[in-house]
């Protein structure tokens, strides 16, 4: 039931900065993540994994099987399909070895699997952003009922049991091209997070001397949002959004893994997962890389989401 | 606190009222033509027709939406004649696949459902609020550094891929447990409870993770707060200060969080439940999803919502006893 939203809810609880600072110097807060070994292992994996999707063709060129050709040689007819050879039919020729009974390259499959995680987890990401930074901004600087309203809707949507909606909406819609209505479905669900912190900080700084000022000195409406509390948001937003980033990628794959998200042949990782199912028992392998890649990719982003936090709370301390 | 409830519950039926709304619209919208389906096989276009004058498919979205509404409350016929299916109240609809009515397949899998999220619920509870609370007392120890790692790859590990983990390893590996099989509790209570080990530490797991990060951050902050310090200044003992004054503000999110995970799951696990084959709600769900069973994904999208609706009114309730900020809030 819980793939993204409580996680995400789990996170916002710890409450990144609740009082509203001055955004801290983007050098320092590089200087700062780089010292940590976490950051910088969770970061060099992300980068990978980035590259990989990136250079997918490039990539495959040079492993020499592509996502979707079937070597009949690398899977043996009379044990039901199973890969030729120990731990998944490992071998020179393929790197992580074959899928039973089809005989597609892992490797392949996993370096395009990680193209759809990280387009869909982009996608889905500037989205919510987006929107939460919009709602959020727009009920929090303008109160009153526009605030009613924007509340409200927020209300709803986290009082929905996301996933399982999610997951009726796509099985109902046509399966023809699935990843811009991932990317809907995920956002839609997923902007009231980050709206919600957003609404608050907006309403203190609101408050504050310098919209004070630039009011009094005429600014417009939108010129005091965009240019003087938005700023000021910036370190918040940008914690959140990292921390929401594994939500939407396990989003992404336990929708594949339940059959309603990427449609195969397209590989993804979640959906390589939910095949290997019926081959766990003779050939862990099969589940145990994608589960892997998946497992590294998510830690990574919340390892990277949870020392940024530091970083920023510590440089509001200061 | 009278006016606190009602305007508490008033909320709940609104909401509740705007996701029946929302989720018979959208499947209005989008789900295939029923009468087709249940039309199969030799089917004429009249035929489909008759069906659909039947039905009352033919009839306007609000019609439709307002008799859907009056069989929850004093339930509703399918049909005329003697074909005419009865739908008793609270009628969540009528799978014509199955030939039962929602209501009735979600009962017979209910337990199953409430069996998996209590007994995980009590293990989540336990390793993750003593272990978020005992990481936060001895911060910076080797034990706080391995819950805090142990948390942290619990979340980031999703819980199917942990389940398959744990199967190949318990069962292919080791043989310490059997292979998951369906089986009623009367006819073999060691099986059935064997059955029930696994989903429990997946699920445990997954939301443990959570919760031991939520409390060490929530009693970390609250150690902070003055009233804490005041109350250790006055001299209070160490366990007073715990228990009177930390304790309560940490745990309130807590209590939140667990609200609308409980209620959640009492609305089916489908990834656990799928990937375990227990047939509670959850794999109902997904079943219904692969053979597109409308109704059904419909009645349980409604009862899923339901309860974590009613999880978070009663959290709110619950609220006011633990924190007396909240009832000075509501008596305001």
């Amino acid at each position: 039931m819980t793939i993204s939203m409580t996680t995400l809810e789990a996170e916002t609880g710890g409450a990144p900065s609740v009082g509203v600072a001055p955004p801290a110097p983007r050098q320092g807060v590089w200087h700062h993540l780089l010292r940590s070994r976490g950051a910088v292992l969770a970061l060099s994996y992300i980068a990978l994994v980035a590259l990989l999707a990136v250079a997918a063709p490039l990539v495959v060129k040079l492993s020499g099987w592509g996502p979707y050709d079937f070597d009949q040689a690398a899977i043996d007819p009379n044990l039901g399909g199973l890969p030729v050879g120990p731990l998944g039919g490992i071998s020179a020729e393929h790197w992580f070895g074959v899928e039973p009974g089809t005989g597609r390259d892992l490797f392949a499959r996993i370096v395009y699997g990680a193209r759809t995680s990280m387009l869909i987890a982009l996608a889905a990401t500037t989205l919510t952003t987006l929107l939460g930074v919009l709602f959020g901004l727009l009920a929090g600087y303008h109160g009153g009922k526009v605030d009613q309203v924007v509340s409200r809707v927020m209300d709803f949507l986290m009082a929905f049991p996301a996933l399982i909606f999610m997951i009726a909406i796509l099985s109902a819609l046509p399966a023809s091209n699935r990843a811009p209505l991932l990317v809907l479905v995920i956002s839609v669900f997923g902007w009231p997070y980050l709206a919600r912190v957003v609404r608050g900080q907006t309403m203190t700084l609101t408050q504050r001397e310098f919209v004070e000022a630039a009011r009094a000195s005429g600014a417009s409406g939108w010129r005091i949002v965009f240019l003087e509390i938005l700023p000021n948001l910036r370190s918040t937003i940008i914690v959140m959004t990292t921390l929401a980033v594994p939500g939407y990628i396990g989003t992404e794959a336990g929708l594949s893994f339940l059959g309603v998200g990427v449609v195969p042949p397209t590989p993804s990782w979640g959906q390589m997962i939910a095949q290997s199912m019926g081959w766990y028992a003779v050939d862990p392998m099969y589940f145990l890389i994608p589960g892997t890649f998946l497992f590294l990719l998510v830690l990574s982003f919340t390892v990277l989401g949870d020392r940024l936090k530091d970083v920023v709370d510590a440089g509001e301390r200061r | 606190m009278v006016r606190f409830l009602v305007t508490r519950l008033a909320g709940m039926v609104g909401v509740l009222f705007l996701v029946v709304l929302f989720t018979y619209a959208i499947f209005f919208a989008l789900s295939p033509d029923p009468a087709v389906q249940i039309c199969g096989k030799n089917c004429t276009p009249e035929l489909i027709d008759q069906i659909r004058t039947n039905l009352g498919l033919d009839r306007p979205f609000y019609e439709q939406f307002l008799g859907f509404l009056s069989g929850l409350f004093v339930g509703t016929t399918y049909g005329t004649g003697a074909n005419a299916i009865d739908c008793a109240a609270p009628c969540l609809g009528y799978s014509f696949q199955t030939g039962q009515p929602v209501l009735e397949m979600f009962e017979q899998r209910f337990g199953v459902s409430a069996t998996l999220a209590v007994g995980a619920a009590v293990l989540w509870l336990l390793m993750g609020v003593a272990g978020g609370m005992l990481a936060a007392i001895k911060k910076g120890t080797w034990f706080d550094r391995a819950a805090t790692g142990a948390a942290l790859g619990g979340v980031s590990i999703p819980n199917y891929v942990l389940a398959l983990v744990l199967q190949y390893v318990l069962v292919v590996k080791l043989g310490w447990l059997p292979f998951p099989q369906a089986v009623p509790f009367g006819a073999d209570p060691g099986q059935w409870f064997l059955n029930f080990v696994m989903p429990w530490l997946v699920l445990a797991f997954t939301y443990a993770s959570m919760y031991q990060r939520l409390t060490r951050a929530n009693v970390l902050d609250t150690l902070d707060e003055n009233f804490v310090r005041t109350a250790r200044a006055k001299g209070l003992a160490p366990r007073l200060v715990w228990r009177r004054h930390a304790l309560r503000p940490a745990l309130t999110p807590v209590v939140t969080l667990f609200g609308m995970d409980f209620a959640g799951l009492l609305g089916g696990a489908i990834i656990i439940e799928t990937v375990f084959g227990l047939n509670g709600v959850g794999k109902m769900a997904s079943d219904s999803i692969t053979k597109n069973d409308q109704p059904v994904i419909m009645g349980v999208t409604l009862v899923a919502a339901f309860l974590v609706i009613v999880g978070n009114v009663i959290v709110d309730i619950v609220y006011t006893t633990i924190d007396p900020r909240v009832r000075i809030g509501a008596r305001a």
